[in-house]
């Protein structure tokens, strides 16, 4: 078993530890890993790490989850509102 | 649409960090059948995070082993409570679908969240908890090079700081807003509980300051620079990422839900950690924050009272004590300052959800004035980031809480209308 | 100030009240106990409602007067002229949605037809086999808190609010408040929903319960305000519970989903058994919505009269009381033309429509 899992972030692949939340993948992936767009249009990222804020929810498989309490799955399609 | 599964139990456990593991093991030998239900992919509440970052201590993996070794033990990860429609059960959702979980007996171990206070810059891509910071890390965030500075309040504090270091990163600072007559106490205080101390002095840190706090996160599109404020003086340094927390706050929601009474911030309990409702138990930081020691033995408790274990739970009293005593000193030392109400400016973000600033909120009469006018807490987090903020900075008490508990897709809240599913 | 009017609630109907007796140059003292009902709770759906003559008339009139204030309301009032379009979900609805465009163009409203192809492009997220809808343009969505707020503050000089509970209306007028003291004004007006009827137990309303929820942001899935035509039955012709499709689309995003019906009951708490028979009715008609988050749930009680029609006149016995209650389910819609109806007849003025249905009826005789 691979100790490396391969996603879909805003259509780029991206290869992160096996066991990464999709939060660590947004960072992995580029820039500051921003999730969303706050209702002022400014860019918001994992905040409280623990399922509270909010603050990262994305599209992940068609379903708008928070990003620091998923795990990442093979081939699995994330999509921010950054 | 899937329709909603029924499961059942004889023991439903709330939370799967060292309360919930606890309680589950506790109360699963005596034969019932346990269910414990975490809203995390692994349990271990906060303190024992797992993932590629982590590095659990080896107390984490005897409970966690502990957890399997039981047949009549089940645990559900990624699992979120949504709402409690009938008597003993709850609506349950996880990434698959939803359930409805009935139960006899109810142990509620969902721990607390950290207190974010609202500070200039703070929505800034790079500041994040302090416990925030450490969560992330463990599941996997890369900090390796990155110049960190950590601010607010208590020893979470030093535990996030060694998390940060430990994954490569460099922390600048420890700000901690106590004072240090305040904190060397509490350090003094330590020598009642040596295993303590024996922490504290691993998490010891050279950058540790105390009477400092955050005044304002700085940047363009992420963070930048930090201003502190060290006694009468202001400090600027720059940084990469700012980790802000003060304290910890219980998470009393569902209790509240199913009218289990308060005790100050947490849920009341008595000597067999039974709430005010029938059926129900509490342990854990649900009842206050006291740590993971003694959220251990207040698990162990409830674990035995709730397969009616009397004897066997009140074996661990003195051990409670024990850390009741911890609990309080911890409460006393870092209390929160005042001052730390000055913190926001008029443009500062209060309501990260609906971008609500303390200058609108500072004009309302109150928590449903702010909600229903400005559209503070009509957000994802349900109020409970801005709530939170609000009770410290204006002294609002928010409302009993209603479900969904969480935001929660519509077709499992539809779900319950469909006549009785298949056994699970 | 010494008042020429007391307004007991400063919910929507209170405060359009207020503001048109204010535009008659009456100075007005508000008093609102901070309850919070159904001004707070409900959907803020501006819609011309045609179930009889007078719904109608009051209903397009007041519409109309929303249309025309919208340009001067403050930006959080969020008011958006969505439009309605009345879902017709087989031949028989679309016949009914026939029978309803008829009776709008009697009176000048305008409306349209459209097919199941038109209906499919119009709302995309609506499921397939519908026939078809019926689209008022006319209609809106109004924020009511706000809105009720900006009526309020707009003849500053002329209308007081005052955090006040009204305890008790005494044999000559005189309002005793909570705190002892006594208020009194050569005319009251009673326009606390659900509240009135503490003060006034003649009164011949009842509590309607409903459940709302609303989403998480998914700005676009939804254009206008959808209601089924079965809604008409739901609202008025049964006692028991009932639900019926009805969704908003917020300008935030949100999706605002509405509506039950449950008489009787005054307890608040979300039912959970009731919202799961609203959400199942929301997903016969938008399927997509299972996979969205809903954020919120809760309920309001709304003040229902016997024929759906508020109350509003002089109260036929108690000095200087004027009533503004009962307005069930559209008292955002109708605030601003129950108020023209009722400052009408408190000045001495002439209503621009008949105001005899309205006139207050059914209370029950005095002791």
């Amino acid at each position: 078993m691979s100790d490396q899992t391969q996603l879909h972030i805003d259509g780029r692949l991206v290869r992160v530890k096996a066991g990464s939340s999709v939060a660590a993948a947004l960072r992995i992936a580029g820039g500051m890993g921003a999730a969303r767009t706050s209702v002022t249009g400014q860019p918001r990222a994992p905040f409280c790490g623990m399922g509270v804020c909010q603050e990262c929810r994305v599209q992940i498989d068609g379903r708008r989850r928070l990003a620091c309490q998923t795990v990442c799955a093979e081939g699995m399609r994330v999509e921010t509102t950054a | 649409m899937s329709g909603v599964a029924i499961d059942a139990c004889d023991v439903l456990v709330v939370g799967a960090g060292p309360a919930g593991m606890a309680a589950a093991v506790a109360a699963a030998a005596s034969g019932a059948s346990v269910v414990v239900i975490d809203d995390n992919p692994a349990p271990g509440g906060q303190i024992w995070r797992d993932g590629p970052g982590a590095s659990l201590p080896p107390a984490a993996r005897q409970w966690r082993e502990a957890l399997a070794r039981h047949a009549n033990l089940r645990v559900r990860s990624g699992t979120r409570v949504v709402a409690a429609p009938a008597s003993h059960e709850l609506l349950l959702e996880d990434a698959e679908g939803a359930t409805r979980m009935q139960w006899t007996k109810l142990i509620l171990c969902t721990g607390a969240r950290e207190l974010l206070l609202p500070f200039p810059g703070w929505t800034l891509p790079g500041v994040t908890g302090a416990g925030g910071l450490q969560a992330l890390i463990k599941a996997g965030l890369p900090v390796e090079g990155e110049r960190i500075v950590i601010a607010g309040s208590g020893p979470l504090l030093l535990a996030a700081a060694a998390t940060a270091k430990a994954a490569g990163a460099q922390v600048l600072c420890i700000a901690e807003q106590a004072s240090f007559a305040s904190v060397a106490a509490f350090g003094a205080s330590l020598v009642r509980w040596p295993g303590k101390a024996v922490q504290a002095l691993t998490l010891a840190d050279a950058n540790y300051r105390t009477a400092s706090r955050i005044v304002a996160a700085q940047g363009t599109a992420q963070v930048e620079s930090v201003r502190l404020r060290q006694g009468s003086r202001e400090v600027e340094m720059a940084c990469d990422r700012i980790a802000c927390g003060f304290g910890l706050t219980p998470n009393t929601q569902l209790g509240q839900l199913l009218g289990c009474a308060l005790a100050g911030p947490g849920l009341a309990v008595d000597a067999l950690q039974a709430t005010s409702v029938a059926g129900i138990y509490a342990a854990g930081e649900c009842t206050g924050f006291g740590g993971s020691e003694r959220a251990l033995v207040q698990g162990t408790i409830a674990g035995h009272a709730a397969v009616g274990e009397a004897a066997k739970a009140r074996a661990h009293d003195r051990e409670r004590a024990r850390w009741d005593a911890f609990a309080a000193q911890l409460h006393r030392r870092f209390a929160l300052a005042d001052d730390l109400k000055a913190l926001p400016r008029p443009d500062t973000l209060v309501c990260r959800c609906e971008d609500v600033p303390f200058a609108a909120l500072s004009a309302c009469t109150g928590w449903t004035d702010a909600k229903l006018h400005r559209r503070c807490g009509m957000g994802a987090c349900q109020g409970r980031v801005c709530g939170d903020a609000a009770q410290f900075l204006f002294g609002w008490t928010p409302p009993a809480p209603r479900p969904p508990l969480v935001p929660v897709r519509i077709e499992t809240l539809a779900g319950l209308a469909a006549p009785g599913d298949a056994r699970q | 100030m010494d008042a020429d009017v007391i307004v007991i609630g400063a919910g929507i109907v209170g405060a359009a009240c207020a503001h048109a007796l204010a535009q008659a140059g009456r100075r007005v003292c508000v008093l609102d106990a901070r309850l919070g009902g159904a001004t707070g709770a409900g959907m803020g759906h501006l819609v011309v409602m045609d179930d009889n003559a007078a719904e109608l008339e009051l209903s397009r009139h007041s519409v109309a007067q929303w249309r025309a204030l919208a340009p001067r309301l403050g930006a959080d009032c969020a008011y958006s002229p969505c439009g309605t379009l009345w879902i017709a979900a087989n031949d028989e609805e679309m016949a009914e949605a026939e029978r309803k465009q008829q009776r709008l163009g009697a009176l000048g409203i305008e409306s349209r037809l459209l097919g199941a192809a038109e209906l499919a492009r119009a709302e995309p997220a609506l499921r397939a086999g519908l026939s078809g809808a019926l689209e008022v343009p006319g209609d809106g969505i109004l924020y009511a808190p706000n809105a009720a707020r900006w009526l309020l503050a707009q003849h500053a000089a002329l209308v007081q609010v005052e955090h006040a509970k009204v305890e008790a209306i005494e044999d000559d007028g005189t309002l005793r408040l909570a705190d002892g003291s006594r208020r009194t004004a050569p005319q009251v007006v009673l326009a606390n929903g659900i509240e009135a009827t503490t003060l006034c137990p003649e009164l011949p309303i009842r509590p309607k319960k409903g459940h709302l929820l609303i989403t998480d942001r998914y700005p676009g899935t939804v254009r206008h305000q959808l209601v089924e035509l079965g809604y008409v039955t739901s609202a008025h012709h049964s006692d028991g519970d009932s639900v019926a499709f009805n969704v908003q689309p917020r300008p935030t995003g949100q999706l605002l989903v509405g509506s039950s019906r449950q008489f009787d009951t005054t307890d608040l708490a979300v039912e959970a058994p009731m919202l799961a028979r609203m959400l199942q009715r929301t997903l016969d008609y938008l399927p997509g919505l299972a996979d969205l988050n809903a954020v919120r749930a809760w309920t309001g009680l709304r003040a229902a009269s016997p024929d759906g029609l508020p109350l509003l006149g002089r109260h036929p016995w108690r000095e200087k009381l004027w009533l503004a209650v009962g307005h069930e389910g559209l008292g955002v819609t109708t605030a601003p033309g129950s108020a023209h109806v009722l400052a009408a007849l408190m000045t001495g003025a002439t209503p621009g429509f008949d105001a005899a249905p309205y006139a207050p009826r059914g209370l029950r005789e005095r002791a």
